[in-house]
Order: structure tokens, then C-alpha cells, then sequence
């Protein structure tokens, strides 16, 4: 049986979900693995939702659309009502905490609260709730590892010096916030 | 070689430069707007000149002038844009003359949506303009092979002196994936190596491209030439794929493009269920591969084949007149930026199977 970890990342315009799911691939690509990155492309409205997926495999990656994720990271109350129920049993679901107060009430996945917004506020920035997700992300799959994620993100801001270091609390903060539950399989 | 994440429209970009064509025409249209962008600012680092058009018939005319002087020439768009294209792509053809048209394609027909489609198959393998022409048309299933066909329809219409197309869904020009580039790249190729660019006549005798021939008997001669050209097309140029083809299938999947991995993913569940199904994924949409699909259909194992399409059934069109009836031939497709899913594969294969 192929390994291979589906996520999809999803929010509002502007929470840097692109971003996240960018930097996972990026990362996944850096290890040696196949990855794809594909944005939900389509006629959107300002202030409407946002969501890519991140597919990460061993072996040569099939179809790029992805019906029935395995895992997602939901930013907002309209994705976590459209994604939550999509996952496959079994999966993995990340809910940001700060700004949905409820669960999606599935039995057969798992379920990490991460209080995205309220971290990254007190990392020095409202704006790398994306990052405390995406390293809430890592801590519970493992599927790429701290260094490896900690270079591409030097890779890609590595010139704004003072945004690299708030980007660096997010992830400590939000690795801390669980250890593994997950196994790709 | 180093590994790059690269969205496929910047990727079809970068492998234009790689292939030494930095003469670009075009006006923006999604889902194929970043290869404009990228280009804006990536083209003048190399030299290169992008001319932003009013509109893709001007494109188009852009082209015809601008290949008449033996540069390596191209444009990107989508299926409306590169309908407004045929007139001039049809001149190009009848003056034997070498250009890429990339179509990252949406659905149609009109205006359609901004979504990934394959309905614009017979326009690109059937000639989309007037007259008795073909394009040789490439058809990637990943951003690698994007990349890899971009620099190869550069050479082929080079070769040929016709032009390529390369032809992707909305995924392609999408979706981000892991790429490599060639560590050297070309440099453009100089019209003086060749004998019949527009170069200016001066010192030697006048060279003169056209497609109007009011001489029946030279028009004819026109089209025999067009003809010859294409009987070698076909017997050099023909690339397919097969994936998990074995005497154990039960089913043939033909599909393209992007529809072809969603296949690969319904193949590859199917096998765990026990059904074995192999995948033809035709490369070259014109020169079909007809001997290779009907090789692989006409195996005794072979019960049936099933043709998946984003569109209401094109390609589906090709391979029946290529499997000469020799084998049942069903068709499943979805279509106005509606993409198959492995599971819909899944299920019309179990039904296929089911009803024998």
C-alpha cells in the first residue's frame, strides 16, 4: 500500500491558507517526495473562502483533485461546515479554535482544537495564525520534519529578518500544542 | 538540476525560454493568465520581447508575421481565445510556417466557465480552422510533462515547419508540482540556418511565403505537400503512455491529460479490489496513436474499453475508428469545469464489468 497524505487547507481570502498549504508542499519536495499543490480555483468573491490541497506521496501522485481528503486544516466556521464532512473515516481534522466554537460532531476521525488566531497573536502577529496551523499540522502527522520546514520558510522570507523571527515563534508554539496522533498510511 | 515547486502556467513559461523561444504574443485570459505574468517580467531578463495584443485575432496575426522570420514564436490562452486564433492558425498551417499555441483549456461552448474542460479535442486534433491542415497537438498529464512537451513542440514545429499545439485543462495551468528544467538552455535559434525565413532579401533572390493560390494546380500542390508532411508525422511522432497494462486486465481505459491520472487513481483502488484495468493515455492527439490502441484493445483479455472525458465524448470519437469495432466501447465524461472523480471511474467500470 502507497503512502500518501492528503490535506486540504482552507479559510477565508487572506488567512493565509495558500500560503501554508505552499510551504508544505514545498517542504514535502525538499524531502524527495512527489507533492502537488492545488488552489480551489473559480469565480470568488472578495472576503469568500480559500482553500488548496497538498497531496504528499511516495509514489507517483494520480488524480490532483481530491473528493474525500484524508486530513484538513479548517481556519473558519464555512470550511470547517464543507470539509469536516468530507473527510474520510479515519482522518485527521485540525479546527483554528479562535474562531469556530464548535466541532464537526464526526465519531470517526480525529480532532485537534488549535487556537490559531489566539497563538499567533501572542507570537507577535495575527497574521501567522496560518503558521501555529500548519506546525499543529506537522506535529500531529509527521509527514515532513521540523528542520526540513524551518529551511524553506528561511527560503522564502528569508530577507524580512523581523518577520522570519514572529514566523518562527508560530511554529514553536504551535508544535507544541500536540505530538502525534497521526499515521500516513 | 535542481527541483523547483512551479505553478504549470509559470512552468510553460520558463520551458519556452529553456526551448529558446523568447517571442511572445498574447492576451490574458483565465485560467492561463500567470504564463502573461510570469512572461512581463521573466522575458525581458533573457532578451526576449512580449507583445501584449488588443485581442487573441491580433495574437494570431502576430504570429503569422512574427514566424515568417524563422524566430521561434508562441502564445498562450484558453479555448475562446484560441477560437478567435483558427483564421490565423489556419494561414500558419498552409504556410508551412513553425509556432506553439498553447490552449489551457476551459469549458465551452461560448464563453463557457473558467473551469478545467477537454472540450475543445476536435478543434485542436482535427484542425479548429478552414482548410486541409493538422497541428501536431501534445497533450501533458503533470507540470513536468508540460515542460517536457513545451520544449519538444518547439523542435517538432521547427522540424516540421507546422504548428504545435500543446493542450491542457485548467489543472495543468493550475496546479503546482515539482519540476526540473534543462541545466542548459537553448539559445534562439538564428533564421540564417534556415532557407526560407523573411530575412530581407538582400544578396540573394526573394523568398516568398503565402497560402493564397489561385491555381487550382498549385493550391493542390499546396495541400499534397501539407499531406506529406503529415504521412511522416504519423509514422515518427506518435507517443503514447501505458500504465498497468498486463494480460490480467479486464478493461482498457483510454484518457488524456489530467483525466488520465484521475484514472490512474481509480486504477490503482480498483486493483486493490481485486479488478485489474490498464490505462492508455494517448500523448499525441494528432498523430493519434492508432496502431498502439488498437494493439493494446485487440488482446484477448481485453472485454471491453471504457473512454473517460472532460467533455461529452471527443477522443471517444478517434478510438472507435481505431479499434474497428473489434471491442465494446463505452464513455464516461463530465463536462462545464466538472472534473470524473476516481469514484465516478470506479463505479462505471464495476457497471461495466457487471453487465457482461
Amino acid at each position: 500500500m502507497s503512502k500518501q497524505l492528503e490535506v486540504v487547507m482552507a479559510g477565508f481570502g487572506g488567512q493565509g491558507v495558500m500560503t501554508a498549504g505552499q510551504l508544505l508542499a514545498y517542504a514535502g519536495m525538499e524531502e524527495g517526495k512527489q507533492v502537488v499543490w492545488i488552489p480551489s480555483y473559480g469565480p470568488e468573491m472578495r472576503g469568500g473562502t480559500a482553500n488548496c490541497t497538498v497531496v504528499i506521496s511516495d509514489v507517483r501522485i494520480g488524480s490532483p483533485i481530491i473528493n474525500n481528503p484524508l486530513s484538513a486544516c479548517v481556519f473558519n466556521r464555512p470550511s470547517l461546515d464543507k470539509f469536516g464532512a468530507m473527510l474520510r473515516p479515519g482522518g485527521l481534522l485540525l479546527i483554528n479554535s479562535s474562531l469556530i466554537d464548535v466541532a464537526s460532531g464526526r465519531t470517526d476521525i480525529t480532532e485537534i482544537l488549535v487556537p490559531a488566531n489566539d497563538i499567533a497573536i501572542k507570537a507577535g502577529s495575527p497574521k501567522v495564525a496560518n503558521m501555529v496551523m500548519l506546525a499543529a499540522y506537522v506535529a500531529a502527522t509527521e509527514v515532513v520534519s521540523f528542520d526540513t520546514l524551518n529551511r524553506m520558510l528561511e527560503l522564502k522570507m528569508g530577507k524580512k529578518k523581523d518577520l522570519l523571527a514572529v514566523n518562527h515563534r508560530a511554529f514553536e508554539e504551535g508544535r507544541a500544542l500536540t505530538g502525534k496522533v497521526f499515521t500516513m498510511r | 538540476m535542481t527541483k523547483k515547486l512551479m505553478k504549470g502556467n509559470e512552468a510553460i513559461g520558463e520551458a519556452a525560454i529553456a526551448a529558446g523561444a523568447i517571442n511572445y504574443f498574447a492576451y490574458p485570459i483565465t485560467p492561463q493568465s500567470e504564463v502573461a505574468e510570469y512572461m512581463t517580467w521573466r522575458l525581458p531578463e533573457v532578451g526576449g520581447v512580449f507583445v501584449q495584443a488588443e485581442s487573441e485575432v491580433a495574437v494570431g496575426n502576430m504570429l503569422l508575421g512574427a514566424a515568417c522570420t524563422g524566430k521561434r514564436v508562441f502564445t498562450t490562452s484558453s479555448s475562446p481565445g484560441i477560437s478567435l486564433m483558427m483564421e490565423a492558425m489556419s494561414y500558419m498551417a498552409g504556410d508551412h510556417l513553425p509556432v506553439v499555441i498553447v490552449n489551457i483549456t476551459r469549458g465551452g461552448p461560448g464563453l463557457g466557465g473558467i473551469l478545467p474542460a477537454q472540450s475543445d479535442y476536435f478543434q485542436a486534433a482535427k484542425a479548429g480552422g478552414h482548410g486541409d491542415y493538422h497541428a501536431i497537438v501534445l497533450a501533458p498529464s503533470s507540470v513536468q510533462e508540460a515542460v517536457d512537451l513545451m520544449i519538444l513542440a518547439f523542435d517538432l514545429a521547427d522540424n516540421y515547419r507546422t504548428p504545435v499545439i500543446v493542450i491542457g485543462d485548467g489543472m495543468i495551468g493550475q496546479m503546482m508540482e515539482s519540476v526540473e528544467f534543462p541545466a542548459k538552455y537553448r539559445e534562439p535559434v538564428n533564421p540564417e540556418t534556415k532557407d526560407w525565413p523573411l530575412t530581407g532579401a538582400k544578396g540573394r533572390k526573394a523568398r516568398v511565403i503565402k497560402s493564397l493560390f489561385l491555381d487550382p494546380k498549385l493550391l493542390e500542390k499546396n495541400s499534397f505537400d501539407l499531406a506529406a508532411k503529415y504521412k511522416v508525422i504519423k509514422e515518427k511522432e506518435v507517443r503514447c503512455e501505458l500504465y498497468k497494462v498486463s494480460d490480467k486486465n479486464r478493461l482498457l481505459i483510454a484518457a488524456y491529460g489530467t483525466m488520465a491520472r484521475i484514472c490512474q487513481t481509480a486504477i490503482d483502488e480498483l486493483e486493490d479490489e481485486g479488478i485489474s484495468v490498464g490505462l492508455f493515455r494517448p500523448i499525441t492527439l494528432f498523430p493519434f496513436p492508432e496502431k498502439e490502441i488498437f494493439r493494446e484493445t485487440a488482446k484477448a483479455n481485453i472485454r471491453a474499453v471504457l473512454t473517460v472525458e472532460m467533455s461529452m465524448g471527443q477522443m471517444i470519437e478517434d478510438i472507435d475508428r481505431c479499434i474497428k469495432g473489434k471491442k465494446p466501447l463505452d464513455f464516461y465524461g463530465r463536462t462545464g469545469g466538472i472534473v470524473p472523480t476516481p469514484n465516478e471511474v470506479k463505479d462505471k467500470v464495476r457497471q461495466m464489468l457487471a453487465a457482461k
